[in-house]
């Protein structure tokens, strides 16, 4: 007998499907080929020309939410309102800037009926690029060195015979990310950077070879309930993979399977390491949520958007063993014909 | 000189190592040896076979063989023996 599909309504943000994708758009896709779940997605976005609010069949409604740069508070407000209109069981936030105040919110969310499934905020804080080096030493993994820099004082003060020489990776506290061989370089990356992002900027030891990473999900007890490792085929200025491939590297997934068991991690996060050629394995970045490229690995047999909604939902759950290796994906870019009525509609009622 | 266990090469010539994620094209020759390598022929074997089937001789084929492997090693296609 056929089991029907549980009835779900979820807030998704990161609806960003530009040069420099959010997650939102691909976690989506999993969800509607879930099994399992029968979803009602509620699209939370933060501007009114996000793409994904435009793209047919993909969201049951669309809010406009405030930048949680604007307070939490008002964020929250925002949340409770579009609640009391569609009652979530489940929001899944994308974006490293808006983790920190869904995660302090988590418990308010909880009392409203809203599940999430986040990192505590230890675990947020000691995998931030500043801690990074700390974070290797106390789980014995390897990672380049870094400095944070907080002023133009902090880039005179870089030594580069007592540091690490150049080249450097200059990069954002949450994105970005620039290589500079010299102090004129930082500089200019520097400016560039916390103008944007904020303060710190991340000088970063630069490691040669080959970048490689993982989407993976933790329980939070421990367990790996899925790890898919990927490497980037072309790669946009912006750093963005623009197609990909999962490859066969159990080395990768046993550093997966380490920092899950050791950290505990809870919810999705993805890796950025460098594979040297002497097969050293070294991270560069550990990202607190599911990445932009997460299709590929529902496409390769994990669909671990779904699962992150059993974690969420306290269901049972088998975790993945196993993918299929050698799965491309190559991403397009689209032009949508939207109808101005829309983009009016969400810009004066702040819904579609 | 073994090639990788895990690198999957279809008839066309295309190689896909599984573990980098990096793919090659051999042209007809290449795939020919490679699939010589793939089963474990000494040198001394592929040398007769190409310098029957081929006009080249033997001298002259091991150096083009020697370029050819040490090529495959840097892309890390054979097991480090």
């Amino acid at each position: 007998m056929k089991m029907s599909k549980i009835d779900i309504t979820i807030g998704i943000t990161g609806l960003n499907n530009t040069d420099n994708p959010g997650p939102g758009v691909p976690v989506i896709r999993g969800i509607k080929e879930s099994e399992v779940f029968n979803p009602r997605i509620i699209g939370l976005a933060y501007e009114n020309l996000e793409p994904g609010v435009y793209m047919e069949g993909l969201l049951d409604k669309t809010y406009l939410i405030p930048y949680p740069s604007e307070g939490t508070e008002v964020f929250l407000e925002r949340i409770e309102y579009v609640h009391s209109k569609e009652k979530f069981d489940l929001i899944i936030p994308n974006f490293d800037a808006e983790l920190f105040t869904f995660m302090k919110a988590a418990e308010k969310l909880s009392s409203l009926g809203i599940h999430t499934f986040l990192p505590t905020l230890e675990q947020y804080e000691e995998r931030n690029k500043s801690n990074l080096p700390e974070y290797g030493r106390k789980y014995g993994l390897s990672v380049p060195e870094s400095i944070d820099i907080t002023s133009h004082s902090d880039i005179l003060k870089f030594d580069k015979d007592k540091d690490f020489d150049y080249p450097l990776m200059v990069k954002g506290k949450f994105y970005d990310a620039h290589i500079a061989y010299n102090e004129e370089q930082i500089t200019s990356n520097f400016n560039k950077i916390s103008a944007k992002w904020g303060l710190p900027v991340i000088l970063q030891e630069f490691v040669k070879g080959t970048e490689v990473n993982v989407v993976a999900l933790g329980d939070g007890k421990g367990n790996t309930i899925g790890a898919v490792a990927m490497r980037k085929q072309y790669i946009t200025d912006k750093g963005k993979a623009w197609g990909g491939i999962t490859i066969d590297d159990p080395k990768l997934i046993e550093i997966t399977h380490k920092i899950m068991r050791e950290t505990k991690w809870r919810g999705g996060m993805e890796l950025e390491l460098i594979r040297t050629n002497s097969n050293e394995y070294y991270i560069i970045e550990i990202n607190p949520r599911i990445p932009a490229w997460v299709y590929l690995a529902v496409g390769a047999g994990q669909n671990l958007p779904e699962a992150l909604i059993k974690l969420a939902m306290g269901m049972e759950i088998e975790p993945y063993t196993e993918y299929k290796k050698g799965i491309m994906f190559v991403r397009y870019s689209y032009d949508i014909i939207c109808d101005l009525k829309k983009f009016e509609t969400l810009s004066i009622n702040g819904e579609l | 000189m073994k090639t990788k266990g895990n690198i999957a090469i279809s008839e066309s010539g295309f190689l896909f190592d599984p573990t980098t994620g990096e793919s090659f094209t051999f042209n007809p020759v290449g795939l020919e040896i490679f699939n010589y390598l793939k089963e474990e022929k000494s040198l001394g074997e592929i040398t007769e076979i190409m310098t029957e089937k081929y006009d080249i001789d033997a001298n002259n084929f091991e150096r083009y063989y020697y370029d050819f492997t040490s090529m495959l090693n840097q892309y890390h296609l054979l097991e480090n023996e």
